[in-house]
């Protein structure tokens, strides 16, 4: 094995089949090859670019207000916290800051997207594991907090709430009380969650021990957000460099030991937990105020490079934009969260069973535009 | 360690490189032919211990391409911009880093499928995103197709 961690290849005994990019388990139109000796997996190498549209270049010709929308459609669950994230790099150019009231709401409404997206994962991976049953129980959940979406931005996934200096508009007057009703209802259900899935045998057999990452490849591979949390790697953007007043709510960083498929369900769990514990300190306590900072109608960036890192339902997001001080970016990089954490695929993956790709590859928690961009 | 630490102890490593501290972070641009060796040294002594590299991308100036390594030690919770002048527009080469930081494999592939930089002795310099017999680099300045339209 050369540094890499490339096998030899043997010519006889091995078999190469293509999982995607229409596979169900691959949750969008990820391609994956791999080498097959019997049931056991030599190698894996994954073809992207399914749905690249190029989202970099697209951005350069935006203003500084546009291209702030295109980011919904990478990674789709997360679809506020990548917004929140260009808001911010622009922010930063622009030397302001959100008002109180306008932080307040944003970090809730990241929180709640947080919230929706692990539910989907959480439904997705009983799915992909062979048990339907938690998909229609985590949709029950996932549907009342888009419905709070809905009513305070207008819709449900690509939400466009966040624009430099706040939000867009205020919330609407029955978000409270709305958001309270829904984070009790979910309190009420973790229970539910761990006797349906947590605890099952069969869900703890194909979990336990399986997708091994450590912590030195965990960071060597740049993965981050639970995948990497689960490996005992402190990597949460929420504690290391706190924005939109992170730092003055109380929450824990959920931290695992295993850095198998299980200790990363299982830091998931936790952080839906520490989600609704971030609301319920911040829901009374919205400031009053304004909800956007005052802006000029057409932002131009000084010139320089700015660099924002937000953490996501999936991790590590960061906006590195270069500014020549134009109306539109010079140059815009998003180091997306699911595109490190697909590099560690084969890491993982190698030597382990077919079966288990599929539950790695739901424990990673892949959005495949958030890769492919 | 402190930006102005970060900078004393590297102009006793490195002279010749250069310095811009205009940004958030500090910014330190290496001559390619010292690139390879102060890379080494980032990551291996642990007095600098950069393990995490969580940005990798290259910048098109029309006149010559800039790579930017964004690095961050987990230990010292210290920060590092490393950038590298390519001059050679036409054909872009640089040494590769994925030997040192995994996650480069891919970050690099990504690089060489958009901007065309050829990283030398990279295990699998093949196109990430494109086609392979996709023509031009997109994300180059100069780069023109029949199906973009001027806004």
């Amino acid at each position: 094995m050369n540094l890499l961690g490339e096998p030899e290849l043997t010519e006889e005994g091995e078999f190469v089949i293509n999982m995607g990019p229409q596979h169900p388990s691959t949750h969008g139109v990820l391609h994956l090859k791999v080498w097959l000796d019997g049931e056991m997996i030599k190698k894996v190498q994954p073809h992207l670019g399914y749905i690249h549209r190029s989202i970099e270049k697209m951005s350069e010709s935006l203003s500084y207000r546009n291209f702030i929308y295109v980011t919904s459609r990478m990674d789709y669950l997360s679809a506020h916290i990548n917004n929140q994230a260009c808001a911010l790099a622009v922010e930063k150019g622009l030397q302001i800051e959100a008002p109180p009231r306008a932080q307040v709401i944003r970090v809730i409404m990241a929180e709640l997207t947080r919230l929706a997206s692990h539910q989907l994962w959480w439904g997705c991976t009983g799915l992909d594991l062979g048990a339907v049953s938690p998909f229609f129980f985590a949709f029950r959940e996932r549907e009342a907090v888009l419905e709070i979406m809905e009513e305070s931005c207008g819709a449900r996934l690509t939400m466009n709430y966040m624009v430099p200096g706040g939000v867009m508009m205020d919330i609407h007057p029955n978000f409270q009380k709305r958001v309270k009703d829904v984070i009790n209802q979910i309190k009420s259900k973790f229970q539910e969650y761990d006797n349906l899935l947590t605890g099952n045998v069969i869900f703890e057999g194909r979990t336990k021990g399986v997708g091994y990452l450590s912590a030195e490849d965990a960071v060597s591979y740049g993965v981050s957000g639970p995948t990497a949390r689960a490996s005992g790697v402190s990597c949460d953007v929420r504690k290391w460099f706190p924005y939109d007043g992170y730092d003055k709510v109380d929450f824990k960083e959920v931290l695992g030991t295993g850095g198998d498929c299980y200790a990363r369900y299982m830091a998931r769990i936790e952080e839906m937990k520490q989600s609704v514990y971030i609301i319920e300190q911040l829901i009374d306590n919205i400031p009053e105020g304004d909800f956007q900072a005052k802006t000029k109608m057409v932002l131009k960036l000084p010139k320089g490079e700015f660099y924002q890192r937000v953490e996501t339902a999936r991790g590590e997001l960061g906006v590195y934009i270069v500014s020549d001080g134009a109306a539109s970016p010079y140059r815009i990089k998003y180091r997306s969260p699911n595109f490190s954490n697909l590099s560690a695929l084969e890491h993982m993956a190698k030597g382990g069973k077919i079966g288990d790709l599929v539950a790695i590859m739901a424990t990673i928690d892949l959005v495949i535009p958030d890769v492919d961009r | 360690m402190t930006k102005e630490e970060l900078k004393e102890a590297i102009s006793v490593l490195v002279p010749s490189v250069t310095y811009d501290e205009t940004g958030e972070f500090l910014n330190v641009i290496v001559d390619a032919s010292d690139f390879r060796h102060f890379m080494k040294q980032m990551i291996l002594d642990k007095a600098y211990d950069f393990d995490y590299m969580f940005c990798l991308t290259c910048i098109d100036w029309k006149t010559h391409l800039m790579m930017v390594y964004h690095l961050l030690s987990k230990n010292h919770k210290h920060t590092l911009v490393v950038k590298v002048k390519i001059n050679d527009v036409n054909a872009p080469a640089i040494e590769t880093v994925c030997d040192l930081w995994k996650t480069a494999i891919f970050h690099e592939r990504e690089v060489y499928d958009l901007f065309g930089v050829n990283f030398h002795n990279h295990p699998d310099m093949r196109r990430l995103l494109l086609d392979e017999n996709w023509e031009g680099y997109p994300l180059r300045k100069n780069y023109v197709d029949e199906n973009m339209i001027e806004i």
